[in-house]
């Protein structure tokens, strides 16, 4: 007629005892908290592995370039110079390549200021342009000296490392990145705040289920799971629908910047690892809120004796 | 504190006061054996429930000494209390039953609490729900019962693990006479399985329904011994064990 007692084992309480706290579902307001949550927190984590993959394909890009202007604004002087600054760079070894820009690609480029004008070279004088990349990564040091040789023998020579000017551009890059971290851990927090409140809500709600269970044994930790596992289902519904809707909005965005066309951007497509990044975000989302539930409950049970 | 070996609880000068109120429990004394049948009797407000809340473990006693099945309660860590409360039944007395569960499950749940199989769990459930005659409402919301059968769910739920001590409060409140005796039936039959029972009444006329109960009786928080089930040497015969006040 009477079960025998058992010793005392850490068990969830199966079955339908796992249900005994109602659960709102997508009938109640969490799921759908979670899944703005996430949707952003997809949203900030592309946009900051985008970023990162601009300016790490950018680095890449310009890392030892430099860039030899010849400001003479004689034609034949100009060119004379510029022969002897390609033969400067072909007798050192630590050219990995040269290219002079080729005037029509230099009129191509003043076009949209100059018009037309711009193709008539003997009209505007435009210094010619070397682009020049070394071996090895480019030190000031290693600039300066090369700038004062060439200066010797080039007089109208301006020599400049290409990471130089596009160093705000760095700059602002690595600032955005701190901004979508700063995003994420925001929004990180306000999950927990919301699931903190949920947590304690539902608590209060529940009080007298929770005070039966632990007058009829229950340890902290059963307890602690019916509500892990049930903000588990809301903060797995909600992540699922929050990464649809950022990877919605991600797909939206990356549509409109590749129209743009330019290589900056081209640069920040996302790679297979930044997908598995932004995969786990509602991973993430669902294992914080599960934490969050569970020492909330703890927290609070351990008011009772 | 003294007592006998083969006791299950001792009270040791046990007092309890809520907050900064007076005491609503003082200088508590007292024995219980394994297989006894008590009632704890008292006007409304002396205490009984209170004492009730101890013997379940629901409140720590502001000062004195409890002893349960051996252990001292009082230095025991809060982790190890659930251990305990899984030796003992209660019966609340406005229920306490899980509104989201069915009969069965909320019977089944100390079962499940003590992480027993779920396919071990039915036979008992069905053969304990039939025992208190509600076999066909195993699957009925306890807001679709009646008092008297949530009363009977109540009591199977606290006797289903097979505790070793029944604490029981107003567990006959709620319900008409002949249903009352009827649960004292259920409270007998569990005391002859070795259960020491522990009911909670104000109802002096159940005390006669249980010949061989024993008596405490609370007082405005004093405990009086009219049965002398709790002195040293008792004064009944048939109760042939250690105990004081």
């Amino acid at each position: 007629m009477m079960a025998a007692r058992s010793p005392m084992r850490r068990t969830a309480l199966g079955g339908s005892a796992s249900r005994m706290l109602p659960q709102a579902r997508i009938a109640g307001p969490m799921p759908w908290v979670i899944a703005i949550m996430i949707a952003l927190t997809v949203m900030a984590a592309s946009a900051g592995l985008a970023l990162n993959n601009v300016a790490t394909n950018a680095r890449a890009e310009i890392s030892g370039g430099i860039t030899v202007q010849v400001v003479e604004g004689a034609p034949a002087s100009r060119e004379r110079q510029v022969e002897r600054a390609l033969s400067f760079f072909a007798q050192r070894d630590d050219v990995a390549s040269m290219r002079r820009v080729p005037d029509e690609e230099l009129a191509a480029l003043v076009e949209p200021w100059l018009g037309e004008v711009a193709n008539e070279t003997e009209a505007v004088p435009t210094p010619a342009l070397i682009d020049v990349r070394l071996s090895g990564p480019l030190t000031a040091e290693r600039l300066r000296e090369m700038r004062s040789e060439l200066v010797r023998m080039v007089p109208a020579a301006r020599l400049d490392a290409q990471a130089g000017w596009l160093a705000p551009v760095f700059d602002a890059i690595r600032s955005l990145q701190y901004l979508a971290m700063g995003l994420i851990a925001l929004l990180a927090l306000t999950s927990v705040a919301a699931v903190w409140l949920a947590a304690r809500s539902a608590l209060g709600s529940n009080r007298d289920t929770i005070e039966v269970i632990h007058h009829l044994g229950g340890t902290d930790g059963q307890i602690a799971r019916i509500f892990q596992r049930s903000i588990g289902i809301d903060a797995a519904l909600g992540g699922v629908a929050g990464l649809a809707l950022g990877l919605g909005a991600i797909f939206v965005l990356g549509q409109q910047f590749a129209d743009l066309g330019s290589g900056l951007v081209g640069g920040g497509t996302l790679g297979l690892r930044d997908w598995l990044v932004i995969g786990f975000v509602p991973l993430f989302g669902v294992i914080l809120a599960m934490l969050t539930a569970r020492l909330t409950v703890i927290s609070a049970l351990r008011r009772m004796l | 504190m003294s007592g006998g070996a083969d006791s299950i609880v001792q009270f040791d000068n046990v007092g309890l006061r809520y907050g900064t109120d007076r005491e609503v429990l003082s200088d508590i004394s007292f024995t219980l054996y394994p297989g006894s049948f008590y009632f704890l009797t008292g006007a409304s407000g002396a205490g009984k429930t209170s004492m009730l809340r101890l013997l379940y473990l629901a409140q720590r006693p502001t000062r004195g000494a409890i002893r349960m099945f051996g252990h001292d309660l009082i230095t025991q860590p809060r982790k190890a209390l659930p251990e305990f409360r899984r030796r003992i039944g209660t019966v609340f007395q406005d229920f306490r039953l899980v509104p989201h569960l069915s009969a069965f499950d909320n019977v089944a749940l100390p079962l499940r609490i003590t992480g027993m199989r779920e396919s071990e769990i039915a036979k008992p459930v069905n053969d304990m729900l039939e025992w208190v005659g509600l076999d066909h409402r195993a699957h009925a919301r306890p807001a679709t019962l009646s008092g008297g059968e949530q009363q009977r769910v109540a009591i199977a739920r606290a006797v289903i693990a097979r505790p070793e001590i029944l604490v029981a409060d107003e567990p006959t409140g709620n319900v008409d006479p002949e249903m009352a005796v009827k649960l004292l039936r259920l409270f007998e039959a569990l005391n002859s399985l070795g259960t020491t029972v522990v009911v909670a009444t104000h109802d002096v006329h159940l005390l006669r329904k249980v010949p061989d109960s024993l008596i405490m009786r609370l007082d405005k928080g004093k405990l009086s011994d009219p049965t002398g089930a709790l002195r040293y040497p008792p004064k009944r015969e048939n109760i042939g064990r250690e105990a004081r006040v």
